[in-house]
């Protein structure tokens, strides 16, 4: 067992309009990581591209996009526990 | 061989494309394309055939999409298009340029990227942003904005950007260093006495005249201008005009003479078209006189204005021109400006118009 597969997977759920950019992609993915950063960089590895969607180069979870752990608003270094419920959210925005 | 000519239009909910063979008579609206992104700039390379769109999404940031297939098809990349950790983030793409071997983007926050790769990936070329008058830059109404961006099509190395408000600069080496050349454009928001500085103008929409890299129009928040020396300075064209006010410019594709404008009546009367009547302005020497076009065009209740990169030439002969409003109406003219016709209405607001001429 590696040192990755022994950190929090936690179930997370993203937005249509994400995974729309993303030919293949999943609403639904399991992914490991201590924090939401790293959970982040393994969903780029599933789907290149991906994290620069939600995050910026601050680096900080854009504004408009909302992540959810464990029914909490998250940031990056908000960290995260074996089968937690992760929600990746649009802000409402728009015009 | 027969060709057709494609209107590449980006709006506020997507890239639209006009199509019609090279009488331009008949007209296929497509779209929308890339998501319903905000897009700002969408331009076509006549070598490839490809399609380049650049915009930012308020849930998901700025990236460039791309099609190679005439925009049957999409993909995206905002990879490297980012500014170091700490800075303030890249908001939006801006601003697009075909260079010989690369594709040049400008970018809110005021910067400029470069791809070698055709849009896959984004290298930041960090000269602009250290320039010594960089902390003094103050943003224009849509924000610190790249939107003009101009190459030497012999010499990619030469480089103009407009930045509102910062004004125009040039790079002799490729973006490594930039040096102000406004020399002769107002700033007619600055105390009196300090309209002429070296920096801070609000350039509104910068292009090159096709055969002299050296001659550059243009449309400014305070006047029409005209360089025939690279921008080290500029003289005013803007007699003869209704207005000092307008936002796009665009040249004719042969003719180093011809220029078309969209005057307003003013940045504090409304920003429509003068006396709600719309007009396009044309010069065939090189801004020296005009002559002012409205046939096909609305003569009453024109409240509409032309945003900065919303108004482009085709390359067919004769030119056809084209300019979107921001009421969401297309129009085309197949005789280099003289009679107008609106080939598509009901879109959503038209952020940039351009062309791209293929074999049919």
């Amino acid at each position: 067992m590696g040192a990755t597969d022994t950190k929090p997977e936690v179930l997370v759920r993203l937005p249509d309009h994400l995974v729309r950019l993303f030919p293949g992609a999943e609403r639904r993915v399991w992914l490991r990581g201590a924090n939401v950063d790293e959970m982040l960089h393994a969903l780029d590895a599933r789907w290149p591209g991906m994290r620069d969607r939600l995050c910026d180069s601050t680096p900080a979870v854009r504004r408009h996009i909302n992540i959810f752990v464990g029914g909490r608003r998250a940031g990056l270094k908000t960290p995260l526990v074996q089968g937690m419920d992760v929600f990746v959210l649009t802000a409402i925005s728009g015009g | 061989m027969a060709k057709k000519v494609l209107v590449l239009v980006g709006t506020k909910k997507g890239a639209f494309i006009a199509e019609s063979d090279s009488a331009r008579a008949n007209w296929a609206v497509r779209g929308p394309f890339c998501e319903t992104w905000p897009l700002n700039h969408v331009i076509g390379d006549p070598r490839s055939g490809t399609i380049h769109a650049a915009g930012g999404n308020e849930w998901f940031g700025p990236a460039v999409w791309k099609s190679t297939d005439l925009g049957e098809s999409w993909t995206h990349s905002s990879e490297g298009l980012a500014y170091d950790a700490g800075a303030p983030p890249v908001k939006t793409a801006w601003s697009l340029a075909h260079g010989n071997d690369a594709l040049y983007v400008g970018v809110e926050p005021a910067g400029l990227f470069r791809s070698t790769d055709g849009g896959e990936s984004f290298t930041h070329l960090p000269g602009l942003q250290a320039h010594p008058s960089r902390p003094d830059w103050h943003p224009g109404g849509a924000g610190l904005i790249l939107h003009s961006l101009v190459l030497n099509p012999q010499d990619n190395s030469q480089i103009w950007v407009g930045i509102s408000a910062a004004g125009v600069f040039h790079s002799a080496d490729g973006g490594e260093t930039w040096e102000p050349r406004n020399r002769g454009t107002r700033a007619d928001y600055m105390p009196e006495g300090q309209n002429y500085p070296e920096f801070g103008q609000c350039v509104h929409c910068l292009v090159m005249a096709p055969n002299r890299p050296d001659r550059l129009y243009q449309q400014n928040h305070c006047g029409m201008y005209r360089s025939d020396d690279g921008g080290r300075s500029w003289s005013s064209i803007e007699a003869g005009l209704p207005s000092s006010f307008g936002f796009p410019a665009a040249v004719h594709p042969r003719d180093d003479e011809m220029l078309y404008l969209i005057p307003l009546n003013g940045d504090t009367a409304g920003r429509f078209m003068p006396d709600a009547q719309a007009a396009v302005w044309r010069t065939a020497d090189g801004g020296g006189s005009w002559e002012k076009r409205t046939d096909g065009l609305p003569q009453t209740g024109a409240y509409f204005n032309v945003l900065r990169q919303a108004m482009a030439t085709d390359a067919l002969e004769p030119a056809g021109v084209y300019f979107g409003t921001n009421s969401g109406a297309l129009y085309a003219s197949a005789d280099e400006g003289g009679r107008w016709t609106c080939i598509a209405a009901h879109l959503p607001l038209i952020t940039s118009v351009e062309t791209l001429v293929v074999d049919a």
